[in-house]
């Protein structure tokens, strides 16, 4: 081995990586607050009368779950660019992993829906509480408690997720920063090493504040 | 003021349960149901506070047709409270927040009114020590006599009980019989269907005996249960006695 290294250059570009961390995270957290609203949507869709509602939310499942990440956001920017649809990076990128996301949670609402027992409405509504009072009293909070650690790991992905941006053509993320800094210097090495403590850091982060949100909020 | 049953028929699918009931409870009565399972005796308390629709007759509680197009059902069931066999507490709630929900949602109350009231019918079926407590800490007893403060903060006008001790070990049958005993010592007006005939004969003023979705037998413990009349009673009771 004749490779030396020269860690120097990658900790003095640390803050521009940073800088990049920041615009990861920024779309990861979009990605999730948009992925979250689909998802609903698409659990009522699922469950809908309508089977044209169901047949569109049942694809949109099916793709997101059964098709590379890599290619939903290649089609979100050629594929739509193609069509004359032309959406910048940032925003491919955002749509490729929001649709992923959605995907995701559409399942696992479903799944905790099912998991709050039918009876707990039955509850609620022989004290008195319309429909929807009981969904937001007494079916939410249940269910919120049953789809939060796969909410996390599902924003731990989209933070993983947003490192496909670089092709599209994404420059300023984590990723993006750190992939201009190697092709000036060609130390890829030391670079993507340094890149990659700081999307571990990041995701340490979420999955110890989740922890901690989790044993603040869920007493029971 | 009474719960009126007129020829009440409820079907699941093509299966009849209940098969033309009738019978009235007035104010300040308790009316044990008694029978045999799937005699259609639960299905019928969930048609008294419409959780369940009924296929024909109607049932009236203080004139108010439960089944009728404009009734405002959520309006209705704030005076109809039900107990059910499974106890069903909120478990992301302490058992304080359990009994303050309804009061604080349905009827408006403000915080500290809700939690008077609550603290009041918490202290009545004997949970006063654990208002800040979990319901997964709770025994399945204590867990449903927080389902009876529960409804007993809406301070309804009558209560339906569905089996309330059949899930419980017995050790813990006689705590929740003990609070419905004061509760119709109080003169609450109550339904109860249940499996304690010892229990029903005790705090009853009428028994109901229910057979494949009929009444066979109604009328004061002594005569039903002291000494019926038709085979099926008969029958049933020697069954469970």
């Amino acid at each position: 081995m004749n490779y030396t290294f020269h860690w120097l250059p990658a900790f003095r570009a640390l803050p521009d990586m940073l800088w990049g961390a920041l615009v990861t995270l920024e779309i990861a957290v979009l990605s999730m607050l948009l992925g979250v609203a689909f998802a609903i949507l698409l659990a009522l869709a699922a469950a809908s009368p309508y089977r044209a509602l169901r047949a569109a939310a049942a694809s949109w499942i099916e793709l997101a779950r059964n098709t590379p990440a890599l290619f939903q956001i290649y089609m979100a920017y050629f594929g739509l660019g193609s069509l004359g649809i032309h959406l910048d990076s940032f925003v491919a990128l955002l749509a490729g992993i929001t649709f992923n996301n959605a995907g995701y949670l559409a399942e696992t609402f479903r799944g905790g829906l099912r998991a709050v027992p039918p009876t707990q409405v039955r509850a609620a509504r022989s004290l008195g509480m319309g429909q929807v009072q009981a969904f937001r009293l007494v079916v939410m909070p249940q269910m919120f408690r049953i789809v939060f650690y796969p909410l996390t790991n599902q924003m731990v992905w989209a933070i993983l997720m947003t490192s496909l941006g670089v092709i599209v053509g994404l420059n300023n993320d984590l990723t993006g920063v750190t992939q201009d800094l190697n092709v000036r210097s060609f130390r890829t090495f030391e670079y993507f090493a340094l890149a990659a403590v700081i999307y571990y850091l990041l995701a340490k982060f979420v999955t110890l504040s989740a922890r901690l949100m989790a044993w603040r909020l869920f007493r029971y | 003021m009474s719960i009126e049953i007129q020829d009440v028929h409820k079907s699941f699918g093509s299966l009849e349960v209940v098969k033309g009931v009738t019978m009235t409870v007035e104010k300040g009565e308790v009316v044990s149901v008694i029978g045999g399972s799937g005699s259609g005796k639960s299905t019928l308390l969930m048609c008294i506070n419409g959780l369940e629709p009924i296929n024909a007759g109607r049932i009236l509680v203080d004139g108010t047709n439960v089944h009728g197009r404009g009734t405002d059902l959520n309006k209705l069931r704030r005076k109809i409270g039900i107990v059910f066999q499974q106890w069903n507490a909120f478990p992301h709630l302490t058992v304080l927040e359990n009994v303050m929900l309804a009061p604080r949602k349905v009827l408006g109350k403000s915080k500290a009114e809700a939690e008077a009231i609550a603290v009041d019918k918490l202290a009545r079926v004997g949970l006063s020590e654990k208002l800040k407590v979990y319901p997964s800490k709770l025994s399945g007893g204590q867990q449903q006599r927080m389902a009876i403060a529960r409804a007993l903060a809406m301070s309804p006008d009558y209560m339906l009980f569905d089996e309330v001790t059949s899930a419980l070990d017995p050790q813990l049958v006689g705590e929740v019989l003990d609070t419905m005993r004061s509760l119709s010592a109080e003169g609450m007006t109550m339904i109860v269907v249940t499996h304690e005939i010892a229990f029903a004969r005790e705090v009853s003023d009428r028994v109901a005996f229910f057979h494949k979705g009929k009444i066979h037998e109604i009328g004061p413990p002594a005569q039903v249960i002291g000494n019926p009349q038709k085979p099926e009673t008969i029958d049933f009771l020697k069954s469970v006695l």
